[in-house]
């Protein structure tokens, strides 16, 4: 019981994906334009790391460790495609919303990552519980990124508008450049916050940031995570 | 022709691929320190994803809609662009020792730049032809070429300033990759 919550803990707080270990950035950046997205991004890709690492962590003794890398991408491939099914299926206005970021989820390093740290290595249901705990934490970062972005950007938050219609809004933090500025803020609070916890003795585990191109292939988060 | 122009121009600075479609960010983030090697990353990219273009778009065209399996194009995508990279570097280690010298350590981390990916799934999203599907990976990864050079010119120039503490690494990229994305929000005007 106590590995579960220590599980669900590490991934949304201690190794939060977006705000501590920066991976996953493409989808961060491009999808976040209101909160709303945010969920509904970071809702679909737990799906996809819940359902990977419940399956990796089944075959983890099948599959033989020198193919280990296509198989998790043809497993996760697969997931993926049937979210991206039900989706345009059942929830057509969020399958537009995130359009050609929902198949890059394949190629997310966050699901890899976890496929190789963690599933591919320990039983079923701590592995189930590190994704619904990394998977959360993912959408805990890209609801915030969203919720800034929507605010400042378009005077809503989750869609309800609170300024008047002709006041001016700062438009471009919907537009691409705002991306950059906002996560450019956070994690230079991140480093603010890291740097004051450093002092104290307890510094957090971080990926270096040149390692994020090759995350998945070397197992970055494997790395960090001593 | 005159829709092969409008493809390349729009993917290479309208729709920049890293400053408008936030693909390939990780690499452009990580990559970027240095001139050289920044140029040598955007060249393997350049290298890759023309060639993935090329072949997933044969592969869509002559395998995937006779069968009627399109719906697999994610998964056959990202497994043929994964064995492609691994020819590629096979091929180049054995045939071409001084492209291989010279993108070797590149090459094994682009299969996950989300871009070539990104690139094949937009070809057949957008149903290009096989040209046109070339033309446009081109046009997609020469953008990612300039933008990553120009930000690793950059990055060289930022190590000669004082930069706040807190935003020394990667918040200052981030904030210099904003202004260069406002800039290339000039481009729009040549549609």
């Amino acid at each position: 019981m106590s590995k579960v919550i220590e599980r669900l803990y590490n991934g949304i707080i201690k190794e939060n994906p977006t705000l501590v270990l920066m991976l996953g950035m493409c989808p961060t950046l491009a999808v976040t334009t209101s909160a709303i997205n945010g969920v509904g991004m970071g809702l679909t890709t737990t799906v996809v790391l819940i359902m990977s690492n419940l399956l990796i962590s089944m075959l983890r003794k099948v599959i033989p460790d020198s193919v280990r890398i296509p198989a998790f991408i043809v497993i996760i491939a697969s997931f993926v495609t049937i979210v991206q099914l039900l989706l345009q299926a059942y929830i057509p206005s969020l399958y537009d919303a995130l359009g050609i970021y929902i198949p890059l989820i394949v190629v997310n390093c966050i699901i890899l990552g976890r496929a190789e740290a963690y599933a591919s290595k320990n039983k079923v249901i701590p592995s189930v519980f590190d994704g619904i705990g990394m998977g959360l934490g993912f959408t805990l970062g890209l609801t915030l990124i969203g919720l800034v972005r929507e605010i400042l950007g378009a005077g809503s938050a989750f869609g309800f508008k609170f300024i008047p219609e002709d006041f001016p809004t700062l438009t471009i933090f919907i537009l691409a450049p705002g991306a950059f500025f906002v996560l450019a803020i956070l994690t230079a609070l991140m480093n603010k916050v890291k740097a004051s916890a450093g002092k104290n003795g307890g510094a957090v585990a971080q990926c270096d940031e040149s390692m994020c191109a090759g995350c998945s292939m070397k197992g970055c988060m494997g790395r960090s995570v001593k | 022709m005159g829709k092969l122009l409008t493809i390349a121009i729009g993917s290479a600075f309208i729709n920049n691929v890293v400053l408008s479609q936030f693909l390939g960010i990780c690499p452009f983030l990580g990559v970027s320190k240095k001139v050289k090697t920044a140029a040598g990353m955007g060249s393997a990219v350049v290298f890759v994803i023309t060639l993935a273009s090329a072949v997933t778009s044969l592969i869509y065209r002559f395998l995937l809609i006779p069968l009627n399996i399109t719906y697999l194009q994610t998964i056959v995508f990202i497994l043929v662009i994964a064995a492609l990279v691994q020819f590629v570097e096979m091929f180049l280690k054995k045939k071409v020792v001084s492209l291989y010298n010279a993108l070797g350590v590149y090459l094994p981390l682009i299969t996950t730049n989300c871009a070539v990916l990104g690139v094949a799934l937009k070809n057949v999203q957008n149903s290009y032809g096989f040209v046109e599907s070339v033309v446009n990976g081109l046009a997609v990864s020469v953008g990612f070429l300039v933008s990553i050079v120009i930000m690793a010119g950059i990055r060289e120039k930022i190590e000669y300033n004082n930069v706040p503490k807190a935003f020394r690494g990667t918040p200052i990229v981030l904030v210099t990759a904003g202004l260069m994305a406002i800039a290339f929000f000039g481009f729009s005007g040549l549609k």
